[in-house]
């Protein structure tokens, strides 16, 4: 294929990933990486290095609007960035040196394990028992907007999630991906926070932690300008377009369209990584 | 929350939005040139061979930029993008500094310290 087609296709598909990445807070490149390597035949790094691109730009474009909305739990999402971004700076050091079927399998696994957790949570609630005492300490604890007004929420277990939050960022650095998967895994299941509230706080982190595993991927040649182009400006114009739509929609039916999605993508991966 | 809180939620809420539209427009007109000169080229992404050194690194960008290489400027575009995560976590230090919020200085200064470390140090280069 030529460079112009080419570039009109990924854009396209780039624009659609966003749009996903943003509603659901994943930030597109768990789609958008899968996306490369499968349908445009990219290889496995710089599809990788365009898609951190990607996850900055949604996650920077999608953070704009959410943080005049109110969802965004600022302290909690710096405090968790820590883990985050040192994980983040190890993982891209590290898909320097993993051999590539092992970065496939691994993604797969990643990508099935997503698809799960987002299908499996139902909406049952433990807000009654008060937050951890580290929560109350940092002053975790915050408002979200409701129709007609501002509800408090809590926060449980910070410790664990501070630890699971090291994983997200080695993953991200690792595949590329932002690992807005663990973030709300992490915030939703374990913190136990409001779906909206975890989504859009991941979505703020995931930009910096991917900034710092770009810098990393930057400085070993991972990033090629002619991906850049198609895929930082399809993602930006899907993630605005998402982020819109994400105050009027219920989180369920987007829940299992992200499961959908995301089955199918990893078991492609799997396959690819066992077969190589 | 209080009203400064809003108030610095709405200004790095201002300032993602300038920088990415920045990025993008930058991206957009290296994008322009690139296409130009090499719409027809075949593409070659299927085999990893990494990007030549002066596109790897923040001078070697800038001096391609200043020859008029579309792909130099896609990755000044691309370092804009990469400098707005820097603002946007400088500017939360300054919340919470505003704030007077002792503890989440501290670990915002560590995040940007991070955040530095990777731009500026790490990868084989």
């Amino acid at each position: 294929m030529t460079t112009a087609p080419f570039l009109l296709l990924v854009a396209a598909g780039s624009c659609a990933a966003g749009a996903v990445g943003a509603l659901t807070g994943m930030g597109g490149g768990i789609i958008l990486v899968p996306m490369l390597v499968l349908v445009f035949h990219v290889e496995m790094h710089y599809a990788a290095g365009a898609s951190l691109i990607a996850v900055i730009a949604t996650s920077s474009g999608a953070a704009a609007a959410y943080l005049s909305e109110g969802y965004t739990n600022l302290r909690l999402g710096m405090f968790l960035q820590l883990p985050c971004i040192a994980g983040g700076i190890g993982g891209a050091l590290l898909a320097a040196v993993v051999p590539v079927p092992a970065l496939f399998m691994v993604f797969g696994l990643v990508l099935l394990f997503s698809g799960y957790l987002s299908f499996r949570r139902k909406e049952e609630s433990e807000r009654d028992r008060p937050s951890d005492r580290l929560a109350l300490r940092l002053g975790l604890e915050s408002s979200y907007p409701v129709l007609g007004g501002w509800r408090r929420y809590r926060v449980y277990r910070v410790i664990p999630s501070f630890l699971l939050m090291s994983v997200a960022g080695v993953l991200s650095g690792l595949l590329g991906i932002g690992s807005g998967a663990v973030n709300v895994l992490a915030m939703d299941q374990v913190m136990r926070l409001p779906y909206k509230v975890s989504t859009t706080t991941s979505n703020f982190m995931i930009g910096i932690t991917a900034a710092a595993s770009a810098g990393v991927y930057l400085n070993d040649g991972f990033i090629d300008p002619g991906l850049t182009l198609p895929v930082m400006l399809g993602v930006f114009g899907g993630a605005v377009v998402g982020a819109k739509v994400l105050m009027f929609v219920n989180a369920k039916p987007l829940r299992v369209l992200f499961s959908a999605i995301v089955l199918l993508m990893a078991l492609e991966m799997i396959y690819k990584g066992a077969t190589r | 929350m209080t009203l400064v809180m809003r108030r610095m939620e709405k200004l790095i809420g201002m300032v993602l939005l300038v920088g990415v539209l920045a990025s993008a427009v930058t991206v957009l007109a290296g994008g322009s040139i690139f296409l130009w000169r090499h719409g027809s080229d075949v593409v070659h992404y299927r085999i990893f061979r990494g990007e030549p050194s002066d596109l790897r690194s923040l001078a070697g960008i800038w001096d391609d930029m200043k020859r008029g290489s579309g792909r130099g400027l896609i990755q000044l575009g691309l370092i804009f993008l990469v400098a707005v995560q820097l603002i946007r976590v400088a500017l939360t230090g300054l919340l919470f500094l505003l704030s007077r919020d002792k503890s989440f200085v501290i670990i915002t200064a560590l995040v940007l310290g991070l955040l530095t470390y990777a731009l500026f140090f790490a990868g084989r280069g």
